[in-house]
């Protein structure tokens, strides 16, 4: 899976438009960032990579970076 | 695969009862800033929801559900055989609350009554049971009453929970008839998710105690519940909805070999409007045959998806048509049902 991918797909779902997202930003600081992205964060893993990530192992991710690996290893695993 | 397929059975008529008070959600800012209450409320889609008062239970709710629509279809109360209450919100740990019902709506002691304790998907339960048990030629009607006061059931210092939930109880009259053809039904349990909406105190395995009734701070966002509130791990719920949901209807749609665009209406669960919104998208449904009552009433548990038909589809039941009913959540247990419409008598929602 490609990263320029999967950082569309981040800033689509957060609604970033102002600026391009890097893999070292810590997601969670995002002025973007509430409580509810998680919703938006886990239909956007089904609708677009077709995996999904539990809580707990989503919770572990601190950096756009792990995300994308994350993501990655839970495609490879499918 | 374990699929239900009946004939000949179908649902007579429908009523619903809520309480009278309405909770307005983006006022509901006792414990959180008014800023976080409608951002939450913007994505759950939960405008208002109804609270029954101390004294009334998901019994109470049923009941004059019930009374009103024997007093539309002017039912004769002897030929009801069978009475199902479908609840996780019971009168007492015993004894059931159907056979209470079943002396309160003044049902002959021949009735066969029993509760049925499961949640989100609790009303394909009911009248999949109904259906089954009617296909004995010795019943003749049946009763399926489902209710809920899940107002009762969480904290209201719990963001992921305090929004969601509302009060209604429902009625349907399940009777027997060739005009309603096939119906089909698929049902599915995973106990491995128990864990994901739970209420862990006040059963028998943690009963109730002095601490089981502490509230705590249990997390980060310093939300605060005690162990007999119910709690929810929405996105690990919605992560494995998102994916079964569709299996199962895709499934139950090849099993009856019917076309999901010759259905007239699909009804799901009202979990909350961004979780609906983004099947109906993955299922690619047209909006206008999914019909949604969440912005007025919330998340009610297994009374959503009936209380969606009475609410939302009082005339379309009346003529001939194809519903898909489809419900999921706490167990996790999920099901779909295919059925067929025809001259469904839906009653006004009744308050109490």
């Amino acid at each position: 899976m490609d990263e320029k991918k999967f950082i569309a797909a981040l800033q689509s779902a957060l609604e970033i438009e102002d600026r391009e997202i890097q893999m070292e930003d810590h997601f969670r600081s995002f002025p973007e960032w509430d409580s509810l992205a998680q919703l938006t964060l886990i239909a956007m893993l089904d609708e677009e990579f077709g995996v999904s990530i539990e809580m707990k192992r989503f919770n572990e991710l601190v950096t756009v970076k792990d995300f994308c690996e994350a993501v990655r290893a839970a495609a490879a695993q499918k | 695969m374990s699929y239900l397929d009946y004939t000949g059975t179908g649902i007579l008529a429908l009523a619903a009862a809520v309480p009278r008070r309405i909770i307005d959600n983006a006022s509901y800012t006792e414990h959180f800033p008014a800023e976080d209450v409608a951002e939450i409320v913007e994505k759950i889609g939960v405008k208002q929801r109804r609270f029954a008062d101390d004294s009334t239970c998901a019994s109470d709710l049923c009941f004059a559900a019930a009374e009103k629509l024997i007093a539309d279809m002017q039912v004769d109360r002897s030929e009801i055989d069978l009475l199902l209450f479908v609840s996780q919100t019971p009168d007492y740990r015993m004894p059931a609350t159907s056979i209470i019902l079943q002396h309160r709506l003044g049902l002959s002691d021949t009735t066969i009554a029993f509760d049925i304790n499961i949640g989100c998907s609790g009303f394909l339960y009911g009248l999949s049971i109904a259906y089954a048990l009617l296909q004995q030629k010795g019943l003749r009607k049946a009763l399926v009453l489902d209710g809920e006061t899940r107002s009762k059931v969480y904290s209201p210092k719990d963001r992921k929970t305090a929004f969601l939930f509302g009060d209604a109880g429902v009625a349907a009259l399940i009777g027997k008839g060739e005009k309603f053809g096939e119906s089909f039904f698929s049902i599915h349990s995973d106990g491995s998710r128990a864990d994901l909406i739970k209420i862990n105190g006040g059963g028998y395995r943690n009963p109730s105690s002095p601490e089981t009734l502490k509230e705590k701070v249990v997390d980060e966002y310093g939300n605060i519940r005690s162990d007999e509130h119910g709690y929810m791990n929405g996105g690990d719920v919605f992560n494995f909805l998102i994916r079964e949901v569709p299996k199962d209807i895709k499934g139950l749609l090849e099993h009856a070999g019917v076309d999901l665009d010759s259905i007239g209406y699909y009804v799901f669960h009202q979990a909350n409007s961004y979780m609906n919104g983004y099947l109906a998208k993955k299922l690619k449904l047209d909006l206008a045959k999914v019909p949604m009552c969440i912005e007025k009433y919330g998340n009610t548990s297994s009374v959503s998806i009936p209380l969606t038909m009475v609410s939302e589809l009082q005339s379309e039941l009346a003529g001939r048509n194809r519903l898909m009913l489809c419900g999921f959540g706490v167990g996790l247990s999920w099901g779909t049902a295919l059925l067929n419409v025809d001259g469904c008598h839906v009653s006004n929602i009744v308050e109490v």
